[in-house]
């Protein structure tokens, strides 16, 4: 039982430094598409749905592959600190941008994306 | 691996900071400066991871709490043009309206 014990303790320090890059790098990755989200995307309704994807996975991914590759334990309390921080405060910040946008009269854009052309031509 | 998820990290900054100079409203510069703040607290978390830092993840901590207060700031003056204003109703009492 100690022996297996051991054997898993040593293949998690092997293993757990490639594992982090890896995480690491596909939280970038996500991270990277919600930002071109934020850039395409023709409403700002759809890019708060681009952006929401950099706070929720992209972050937890990026936090978790650090904690993999954490020395010890006061950096993983440090990264658990900031996932309890983003875990809170995006999802309050993003509901206070919508609010302000739906309060300060600001319509979402409906239909097709090319559609606007259509009733401009429409309406002349 | 950990630097090549820091230069994606970096590539989606510069990324938003175009979309904060060109958005078309005050509300998606809002938004492109909270995630560009969000994006600031992992990229400070991988650089410590770099350059063998960890030490770095206080400051983290500190960009954290100050993009939120930042966007709820923003929010705030440009909806009533001040910061003195009280954001929660004086007397209130949950949803209960005392006129």
């Amino acid at each position: 039982m100690a022996d297996t014990l051991a054997n898993l303790h040593q293949f998690f320090e092997l293993v757990r430094y490639p594992a982090g890059s890896a995480l690491c790098l596909a939280g970038a990755i996500l991270c990277v598409i919600g930002t071109i989200g934020v850039m395409r995307f023709p409403d700002f309704y759809t890019r708060m749905h681009a952006a929401s994807i950099t706070d929720t996975s992209g972050g937890t991914v990026i936090l978790v592959g650090m904690a993999l590759m954490a020395p010890d334990w006061a950096v993983v309390v440090k990264l658990g600190v900031i996932f309890w921080l983003m875990f809170l405060t995006s999802p309050t910040a993003s509901h206070a941008v919508a609010n302000a946008a739906h309060t300060g009269g600001l319509q979402p854009l409906i239909g097709r994306i090319n559609s606007k052309r259509d009733d401009e031509e429409d309406a002349a | 691996m950990t630097a090549a998820a820091l230069i994606a990290i970096l590539l989606g900054m510069i990324l938003l900071l175009i979309r904060t100079l060109l958005g078309p409203t005050l509300y998606d510069r809002v938004l492109a400066v909270n995630s560009f703040g969000t994006k600031t607290v992992l990229a400070l978390g991988l650089l410590g991871f770099v350059m063998r830092r960890p030490e770095f993840l206080d400051i983290a901590i500190l960009y954290a709490m100050i993009n939120f207060v930042s966007t709820i700031a923003i929010l705030k003056f440009f909806r009533y043009r001040s910061f003195q204003v009280p954001l929660v109703r004086r007397g209130g009492q949950g949803g209960k309206r005392n006129g």
